[in-house]
């Protein structure tokens, strides 16, 4: 290996890496503030993940195990072939067990596994700005956030619950974060929001297309928004996983054919796997060895 | 006997400046007082500038030189220099106005019109309505009228609901301009008696009257206003 | 008589470049005061309402506040956060198109409620209740209230930028030309509404206007702007009935007899 080979490791240049790990660093020091920096081109386009990849080949070390995983699955086109990437690229070790790996890059989902210290989740962040879609102008959102002006937020929940008789809001869904900034959780369910909260892993969040990193270090508080006589909530489904019967996980529609058959199954694939081959089985997997 | 109205050498001249900037002088030297319970009219030739020294006392008029003494909540106050807000406090608690006009504000009743001086007071508003109504009854409005904006009432109509709105308070000074001009002869008598009701509640009236017949019935006495006018004292 | 005055304006200047926005403007307003400074376009009324309302920073002068603490303050020295604070909270400002003022994409309510929302009222119900009030207050159909301001007329939009403004009982409200652009009759009925609020709330309110019988409904003392500086103010009836000023007389004698 020549010098120069040794002294850069992996995707992105050393001076990149050190941006963006300064921009880490101080988004970490102030959990939930936007942190602009420099978002480089990607070889893939904007919307599939180049904050998220930025910011984990900016923190990857050989020693690393990398898990990616999109909507809940390791097994999806975006999953796979950022992984096949960084395993091309960085050489590092790969896996689909949420358990076993150190860094895991998410599109839309927290693991259902309880993520443990020396975990860092990496969210692929499509709009950073929570504020955006009530108030348009940039200069304005972070001046509402200099001076914590977040009555706008509460805005967008009074407005669903006008219309919808509850707050409808399902996904990146507002949250409040150390008591201090308003925060949007990247796209996952609000089903995770509790996830955040007090975790014992870092949670760093890349947005590529708007150059913002922002970051919850372990151990803080991540309080989702509500009104005390509409509190937060989330999802429930009614019937456990079809093939694990897992309860109390987040759950996907599986359409099984042209009649109006369909299953509802975990979106974690891993946590889904890992109960199965403990053993686990939900109805409709019961029904199929059942049949065989 | 107390007297709440004290005018001095107040004089007053217009400057038309869309008239080459000429002076019209009005009155000068003006001198008078009002005791309570004492009803002064104004009189003399019109354009003497009868209108011109009740319109200064209200301050709807700026003063050029003179002052005008108001007793108000047990002290004195010059019209002629007082602030904006100093005038209005004496408007609201002390000097009334019956313009001979009423100024119409769209989408008022004749009704709160008339209670509007008792509500600026601070008087609940069923008991300003009800003191309203009371005076506008009095004063023979036909009661269909008085929940209506009186913007499209008669002359004599507008001029009662003024009127009355005139005389709701318990004001210690009334300035009244003509009010009886375009009244028949049955409301001429009751603003008569309204006028001698308040003369006996101790209050001090400065009126202009043209009508002889009710000039002489409430005047106590008769100042000329021409020996103000600078044109006579030129002369 | 209250014995301090809510606003303290001391030789205020604003000038742009070498050109003069307004100059020297010293005057008190008083709680309770209704003040209208009228003037033809370009005499520096609006510069001046920016200037006391810290949209604009003054060139030279000082503008104080009498803070609901009983301290007067600075605006030019307070900090930002603090200045937003006071502006959603103790003042209003309604704009003469409603759109400025307004957000037309959420509900009449939550347009409302905003304000109630921004300095922490964290109880929807409570909130919509109050929101409905208002509308009620300023003439609009309670039924309207999960509308949004786009599906509203001219007049409906004035009043419930008056609403959302007035939610938190502000102590001064400065209104740019709150008529214009609306049908007389529209106008009469938005006069009449903001003439009892002010009366009932016990507002003080500054009201920018070229519309001189605007200024003789609302205000009990006006000031006449022409070419950056006030030429001529005082009681509101004294400066229309007796017009001083060369310009004012053309001012009134311009008003058109119906």
């Amino acid at each position: 290996m020549t010098d120069l080979a040794t002294y850069n490791f992996a995707y992105l240049d050393e001076q990149t890496k050190r941006m963006i790990r300064r921009a880490i660093l101080k988004a970490i020091s102030i959990p939930g503030y936007q942190v602009p920096f420099a978002s480089r081109e990607m070889p893939m386009p904007y919307g599939w993940g180049t904050g998220g990849v930025q910011v984990t080949a900016a923190i990857l070390g050989p020693d690393d195990v990398l898990k990616v995983i999109d909507q809940g699955a390791d097994d999806t086109t975006n999953a796979v072939s950022i992984r096949a990437f960084f395993q091309k690229v960085a050489n590092v070790a790969v896996t689909t067990k949420t358990r076993e790996a150190t860094i895991i890059q998410t599109r839309h989902r927290i693991p259902e596994e309880t993520l443990t210290a020396g975990q860092t989740l990496v969210y692929q962040v499509p709009i950073p700005e929570p504020l955006r879609f009530l108030e348009p102008r940039e200069t304005e959102t972070r001046k509402m956030h200099a001076l914590e002006e977040y009555g706008l937020m509460h805005v967008k929940l009074y407005e669903d619950i006008a219309r919808n008789g509850h707050i409808a809001t399902t996904y990146a869904y507002p949250v409040k974060v150390e008591g201090r900034y308003v925060m949007d959780p990247s796209p996952t369910p609000k089903f995770d929001n509790p996830k955040m909260h007090m975790s014992e892993a870092l949670q760093l969040f890349g947005a590529g297309r708007e150059k913002r990193i922002y970051a919850v270090p372990p151990y803080t508080e991540v309080v989702s928004l509500d009104f005390e006589d509409h509190p937060f909530e989330i999802q429930h489904f009614d019937k456990p996983c079809a093939l694990c019967g897992a309860e109390q996980v987040y759950l996907d529609e599986v359409i099984l054919d042209d009649k109006g058959g369909r299953m509802f199954v975990c979106s974690d694939t891993d946590h889904c796997e890992d109960r199965r081959a403990h053993g686990h089985a939900g109805h409709l997997l019961a029904q199929q060895e059942a049949a065989e | 006997m107390a007297t709440p109205l004290v005018v001095s050498e107040v004089a007053k001249s217009f400057t038309m400046h869309l008239r080459d900037g000429i002076t019209l002088p009005v009155v000068s030297g003006v001198s008078f007082s009002v005791k309570k319970g004492e009803c002064v009219v104004l009189g003399g030739p019109s354009g003497v500038g009868k209108s011109s020294i009740l319109k200064m006392l209200y301050g709807n008029y700026a003063v050029d030189a003179g002052q005008i003494l108001i007793e108000h909540q047990g002290h004195l106050v010059d019209l002629a220099t007082a602030v904006p807000r100093a005038v209005l406090e004496v408007r609201r608690d002390t000097l009334g106005y019956v313009s001979q006009f009423l100024r119409v504000v769209p989408r008022v009743s004749a009704l709160d019109v008339v209670a509007e001086p008792l509500l600026a007071r601070g008087v609940a508003q069923d008991e300003a309505r009800a003191k309203a109504s009371e005076l506008l009854a009095k004063l023979n409005l036909p009661r269909e009228l008085w929940q209506l904006p009186p913007a499209t009432f008669s002359g004599g109509e507008q001029q009662r609901v003024n009127i009355a709105r005139g005389f709701i308070t318990d004001h210690v000074i009334l300035l009244l301009d003509e009010p009886t001009a375009s009244l028949d002869a049955k409301n001429r008598r009751v603003v008569v008696e309204m006028i001698a009701a308040k003369k006996a509640e101790g209050v001090a009236l400065l009126g202009i009257f043209h009508d002889e017949e009710v000039r002489d019935a409430v005047a106590d006495r008769i100042l000329d206003v021409s020996a103000f006018s600078p044109r006579k004292a030129a002369a | 008589m209250s014995a301090v005055p809510l606003l303290k304006v001391n030789d205020v200047s604003k000038f742009y470049g070498s050109r003069i926005g307004c100059r020297n403007v010293s005057f008190e307003l008083w709680p309770g005061e209704v003040l209208a400074i009228v003037g033809e376009s370009g005499s520096g009324k609006t510069t001046l309402l920016s200037c006391l309302s810290t949209r604009l920073m003054p060139t030279s002068g000082v503008v104080e506040y009498h803070m609901r603490d009983g301290q007067y303050r600075d605006l030019a020295r307070m900090g930002e956060a603090e200045r937003r604070f006071l502006m959603r909270t103790d003042w209003g400002f309604v704009h003469q198109n409603p759109a400025d003022g307004l957000r037309m994409t959420v509900s009449a309510g939550a347009n409302v409620g905003e304000r109630l929302m921004a300095v922490g009222d964290r109880h929807y119900g409570n909130i919509r209740a109050t929101a409905a009030d208002w509308l009620r207050r300023v003439e609009i159909e309670e039924d309207r209230i999960d509308d949004q301001p786009r599906a509203f007329s001219g007049g409906m939009r004035q009043r419930l930028q008056i609403a959302r403004n007035l939610v938190t009982s502000p102590r001064l409200v400065f209104m740019d030309e709150p008529t214009g652009g609306l049908d007389v009759s529209v106008q009469a009925r938005l006069l009449d509404l903001v003439r009892g609020l002010v009366h009932d709330l016990g507002l003080s309110a500054i009201i920018v206007t070229h519309d001189l019988a605007v200024a003789r409904l609302l205000s009990h003392r006006m000031m006449v702007m022409k070419d950056g500086l006030v030429i001529e103010q005082g009681l509101t009836d004294r400066v229309l009935d007796d017009p001083r000023e060369p310009y004012t007389q053309l001012l009134v004698s311009s008003i058109l007899q119906v």
